[in-house]
């Protein structure tokens, strides 16, 4: 997140406040647990790290004295830098598979109910998520994100009925041998 | 479960298609309540029997075996004419194809079963414009199906299922046409309906459609292979989502 805030910076220079507005649009429901003194714990490493500078500007008569931050020339490359990047986030499916394989192997549960509790949990999450879909409203920037997750939600359901399928094909060998 | 706010029952319910060696069973001895303003999806690989169990409900099939229960009243043992009438009267059908007919406008299209259970030309005009409202195409009233995107139609599809007011809409893949927009102002009518009181019975194969629902029935060859309710179990897992350090 400190790469996004970086980036929020490179248009120009912002208060803090200015910052965790702009986050919250473009996240919506996923920026709700946001707490305001978050984006200032962020702005606080990122000036120890001499990526901003933070200059103090006349505010409004009522409140004297606002920050703004802005990026130094290290915080631009390092802008320049993050966008150019291709990394992206690991699907973690390696421990939910031992779990089955383990699971399986030692007789203590049957992978069949795990993939099966698994499916609920998720379906749940799902609906979660599409309601939130469905309460955004139009235009919304935040829509585009939350169907992100949707599809990933898929994908992994997916997954999880190729797993009861192949889990389930186990258990009818066991039975017939 | 109390049977009496149940608006559909069924009891050991069992549909075969063909005869002999090739007899395939694709409802196998089900057992169903769906209560009043309950929305169910039905989710399942193609050929689990899962349109066929739809089918069944809606009085579009009749069953091998078992019995259908609308709001109360046994409807497998009726007369093609008595079953005829209360498919129109108190089930609302929306299919995959919509199924509009072409030479009628879509105000038309709404009116027809209106219409078709002995409504006034004038009671069914008014409700036609009603609901073609709800469904946000107010405008499009004189407009052919042709003349409509995809997921318009559905929508006027849908208003037609409502025309007079069933007991329950029954969706088959009502959004496998549909692109994602679309697929969201379906979802979002079906919500709406949702919150009117309204049961509906989905069946589906997308996981996006069938978490919308209350109800999640998972089918398999015919059986019921696993039962989850999905309402009220927020998790407020979204929100945990984003972690502004790190």
């Amino acid at each position: 997140m400190q790469d996004a805030v970086l980036a929020m910076l490179a248009k120009e220079p912002s208060h803090g406040y200015h910052l965790r507005a702009r986050l919250q649009r473009s996240l919506g429901p996923l920026g709700e647990s946001m707490n305001p003194g978050q984006i200032y714990v962020t702005l606080a490493r990122l000036e120890k790290a001499g990526l901003v500078v933070c200059e103090r500007a006349d505010g409004l008569p009522d409140r004297p004295e606002r920050k703004v931050y802005a990026l130094t020339a290290t915080g631009q490359q390092r802008v320049a830098t993050w966008l150019t990047e291709v990394s992206w986030p690991k699907p973690d499916l390696a421990e939910f598979h031992l779990k089955l394989v383990a699971a399986a192997a030692a007789g203590l549960a049957d992978p069949v109910e795990l993939v099966a509790a698994q499916r609920r949990e998720l379906l749940r999450r799902m609906r979660e998520t599409q309601r939130a879909v469905l309460a955004e409203p139009d235009g919304s920037a935040a829509v585009l994100l939350l169907e992100g997750v949707v599809l990933r939600l898929q994908a992994d359901l997916r997954w999880l009925a190729a797993c009861e399928r192949a889990w389930s094909k186990v258990d009818d060998e066991a039975e017939d041998a | 479960m109390n049977v009496a706010n149940a608006a559909v029952r069924v009891h050991g319910l069992v549909k075969n298609h063909g005869r002999g060696q090739g007899r395939v069973r694709a409802v196998d001895e089900v057992d169903l309540e769906v209560p009043e303003g309950q929305t169910l999806a039905v989710m399942g690989p193609s050929g689990c029997g899962k349109s066929t169990l739809l089918h069944l409900l809606g009085g579009l099939e009749r069953p091998s075996a078992g019995e259908v229960w609308l709001a109360g009243r046994r409807v497998d043992t009726l007369s093609e004419r008595a079953l005829a009438r209360l498919r129109r009267r108190s089930v609302g059908f929306v299919f995959q194809a919509f199924h509009l007919m072409e030479e009628l406008s879509a105000a038309e299209n709404v009116e027809l079963p209106a219409l078709l259970a002995g409504r006034s030309r004038r009671e069914a005009k008014r409700r036609a414009n009603l609901l073609l409202d709800r469904v946000g195409l107010a405008d499009r009233g004189r407009h052919l199906p042709s003349q409509l995107s995809g997921g318009q139609r559905q929508r006027v599809a849908i208003a037609r299922a409502l025309a007079n007011e069933p007991l329950v809409v029954l969706a088959d893949e009502p959004t496998g046409n549909l692109d994602s927009a679309a697929t969201r102002d379906v979802l979002r009518i079906f919500e709406e309906l949702r919150s009117a009181g309204q049961t509906l019975v989905i069946v589906t194969h997308d996981e996006r459609v069938a978490a919308t629902a209350d109800r999640l029935i998972s089918m398999r060859d015919g059986m019921f292979v696993d039962d989850t309710r999905l309402a009220g179990s927020a998790t407020g897992w979204l929100g945990g989502l984003i972690g502004l350090e790190g």
